[in-house]
């Protein structure tokens, strides 16, 4: 028999069996829940008089409605001043109250955007298989967790019954080979591979990502890259375990201590492919190519280097992909072979579950420091409450405050724009999040995907800027 | 969870790759702490051309005239013809709620997203994948007015008015929930004693998974 797959491991590890049509039974370890796909999970609990299976697996938060600025902020809940979004928060505070579920509340510093609290709490461990009702769950398969985003009827059936009904994807493995040059990160890393496998490159596929570059990723660099492995299609990302791995891990409040931690290492150390391990697909980039990534259209893989113009679709063989880039043209704005640097900004923002980390956060302060911005707008939020106090710590809010950034609350904000933070019709925003879908920062609004480094510089350009140029 | 037999309905074209949940379903609706609701606001941003927010009713909502769904000719349509990719994006299982909502029962595409698969399986939305040939050809039929199709489960058959048909694959599991209808919690909790048995080792093989 050929060598396992990382995938296969966790997979075989959390099967409990089959059911009686015939789908798989996974075991779940961890569920996290936030205020948008929950509610109608709870409620279909309720109306068919079921508890929660093992309540101590559940951690719950808002992220997605919570205001950012300070003022509304500190009201609490009840303080929000959108009604609809403010009862969803307090649907989730009741539902956790009512079912006896761990939830970090709007003001608690432990609070932020779902996939960053996980990994900080340690309640994102290795092996582990962990889901939420988001899509960007796939982001905890840094830490070689099998992480997956679900639906709200699967957030209930996972309430219910501790696991998920589902049959076993393709083995992808992507493997990155050289180093990536200076000004160039984790994030570009990552548009890089989706400009080149496309949106559905990976659809029905867990993805490794391995090789060279991989292991020289800090936890925060592998998070960013597993995160968007949904943007690449994929059912989750993952990342082999190795010493930052452990080294992340260890001394959280919920990791383990003691001899649980040597026990717990132990087993964790297995938990990569086997040498002789088969994949369905394998995709070889070479790190060392790469120059900082940007997005011209409305889909993540609409990406060019930030040195390049806007691509021509007339250039384009196949018709569907050229009307796809007249259709993305049109409503982003743009001319083919404007150079990307010449491109004005109204907005930048950085932030989101992608890259609202410290490291982010240390990078883009690295290059606004002693400059100022020019653009209209530019907002910092931090993806925690916890990544918000160590950036004060360091004093990493003042420099972005006296470059001219706003130093907003920890959520999703303008990531999705369920909450005040939003464009407005027609505005450009270079943004660190994951997703340039029409309309998704605001209706009408145009997002370019980007690095923290090349937001910031972007920022105190005023333009979409390479921050190889910038940092100097 | 809704069954599924044999469906007949008009058939309404979406030609666009990689049609994302932001696009099915914006996020101002995502708000709503219920599962219903979100049919008026299918396709929002390009169905209307103001832009939508919860509680505003249709008769404030202007109309985008060139969007293909607002056509008289395709109202009352109940299979949607799309491309590659549908659904991608975002987990939000509104999406198959507002689609099915809105009178949808069947979703014929090249390739689907898989999150959204597994929703619409959930909810009893019937997805068929079609060779990109075969997807050419019904979208080339779907020009003359009025086209429609049979949608037959049980034999997986797509069939249109002059008796041109079109197989399609779909796994014997998801097949049979749809047909049924049946519970998916119900299912599980049938293996309950498994899943406890499997629990019980699973704690003593990697305790620190347990820790409160
Ligand atoms: S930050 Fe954005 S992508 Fe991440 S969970 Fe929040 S809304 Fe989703």
């Amino acid at each position: 028999m050929g060598g396992r797959t990382l995938y296969d491991k966790i997979w075989e590890s959390h099967l409990v069996g089959e059911r009686a049509d015939g789908m798989s039974l996974m075991y779940v370890d961890r569920h996290l829940l936030h205020e948008v796909t929950s509610p109608q999970a709870f409620e279909g609990l309720r109306l068919a008089g079921r508890a929660p299976w093992r309540v101590d697996a559940n951690l719950a938060t808002p992220d997605h409605n919570v205001p950012t600025v300070r003022d509304e902020r500190v009201a609490g809940v009840d303080g929000i001043a959108d009604e609809v979004a403010r009862i969803q928060v307090q649907t989730l505070d009741a539902n956790c109250r009512d079912f006896g579920i761990e939830e970090f509340g709007i003001n608690d510093v432990r609070q932020g955007i779902v996939h960053v609290i996980g990994p900080e709490q340690g309640a994102t461990l290795p092996g582990m298989t962990i889901v939420c009702g988001d899509s960007h769950t796939s982001t905890h398969g840094a830490f070689a967790a099998l992480a997956q985003g679900i639906g709200t009827s699967e957030v209930e059936h996972v309430l219910a019954t501790q696991c998920l009904a589902q049959r076993k994807s393709g083995n992808m493995r992507i493997v990155i080979d050289g180093a990536l040059r200076p000004g160039v990160h984790a994030k570009d890393l990552i548009l890089a591979v989706i400009r080149r496998i496309g949106t559905a490159g990976a659809t029905g596929h867990v993805i490794e990502f391995t090789g060279p570059a991989v292991a020289e990723l800090s936890m925060e660099g592998r998070m960013t890259v597993c995160n968007m492995a949904i943007e690449a299609g994929g059912r989750a990302g993952l990342v082999a375990v190795d010493d930052t791995t452990l080294d992340y891990v260890a001394g959280r409040p919920l990791s383990p201590s003691g001899d649980d931690w040597t026990a717990a290492a132990a087993n964790w150390e297995t938990l990569r492919s086997d040498p002789d391990a088969v994949f369905d697909r394998e995709v070889r980039i070479d790190a060392a190519t790469l120059s900082p990534q940007v997005s011209w259209g409305t889909s993540p893989e609409l990406v060019v280097d930030i040195d390049e113009g806007v691509p021509d679709p007339g250039a384009l063989d196949d018709p569907i992909k050229a009307e796809v880039a007249s259709r993305a043209l049109r409503y982003m704005g743009l001319e083919p072979g404007t150079p990307m640097t010449q491109i004005a900004l109204d907005k930048v923002f950085i932030g989101s579950c992608t890259n609202a980390r410290i490291e982010d956060l240390r990078i883009a302060a690295g290059i606004a420091e002693g400059r100022k911005v020019r653009v209209p707008q530019a907002m910092v939020v931090p993806g925690s409450g916890l990544v918000k106090r160590q950036a004060e710590e360091e004093g990493l809010d003042q420099v972005f405050i006296d470059a001219g950034f706003e130093w907003r609350e920890p959520g999703c904000s303008m990531c999705l724009a369920m909450n005040a933070d939003r464009l407005y019709p027609g505005e450009r925003c270079a943004s660190t999040s994951n997703r340039n879908f029409e309309g998704r920062q605001g209706h009408g609004g145009r997002t370019h995907l980007v690095s923290p480094a090349t937001a910031a510089a972007s920022a105190v350009a005023g333009y979409l800027a390479d921050p190889r140029e910038i940092a100097a | 969870m809704e069954s599924f037999d044999i469906h007949r309905g008009l058939v309404a074209p979406m030609d666009r790759a990689n049609v994302d949940t932001d696009q099915i379903i914006p996020k101002q609706f995502l708000k709503s702490i219920r599962r219903t609701g979100f049919g008026d606001n299918l396709f929002d941003a390009w169905r209307y051309l103001d832009e939508g927010d919860i509680g505003k009713t249709q008769n404030e909502r202007q109309f985008n005239p060139d969007f293909v769904l607002n056509a008289a000719r395709y109202q009352g349509a109940s299979v949607l013809l799309a491309r590659d990719n549908f659904g991608c994006g975002s987990s939000r299982e509104h999406a198959v709620w507002a689609l099915m909502e809105y009178g949808f029962r069947c979703v014929i595409a090249p390739s689907f997203a898989d999150i959204f698969f597994t929703n619409s399986a959930n909810n009893g939305l019937l997805l068929i994948v079609l060779d990109p040939g075969a997807v050419d050809a019904l979208f080339e039929r779907v020009a003359s007015p009025g086209f429609e199709l049979t949608v037959d489960l049980p034999s997986q058959r797509v069939t249109a008015d002059d008796g041109t048909s079109w197989l399609f694959d779909i796994d014997a599991e998801r097949k049979q929930r749809l047909l049924s209808g049946l519970d998916d919690i119900g299912l599980t909790l049938a293996c309950a004693p498994a899943i406890r048995e499997f629990e019980a080792q699973h704690r003593r093989r990697a305790p620190w998974v347990f820790q409160p």
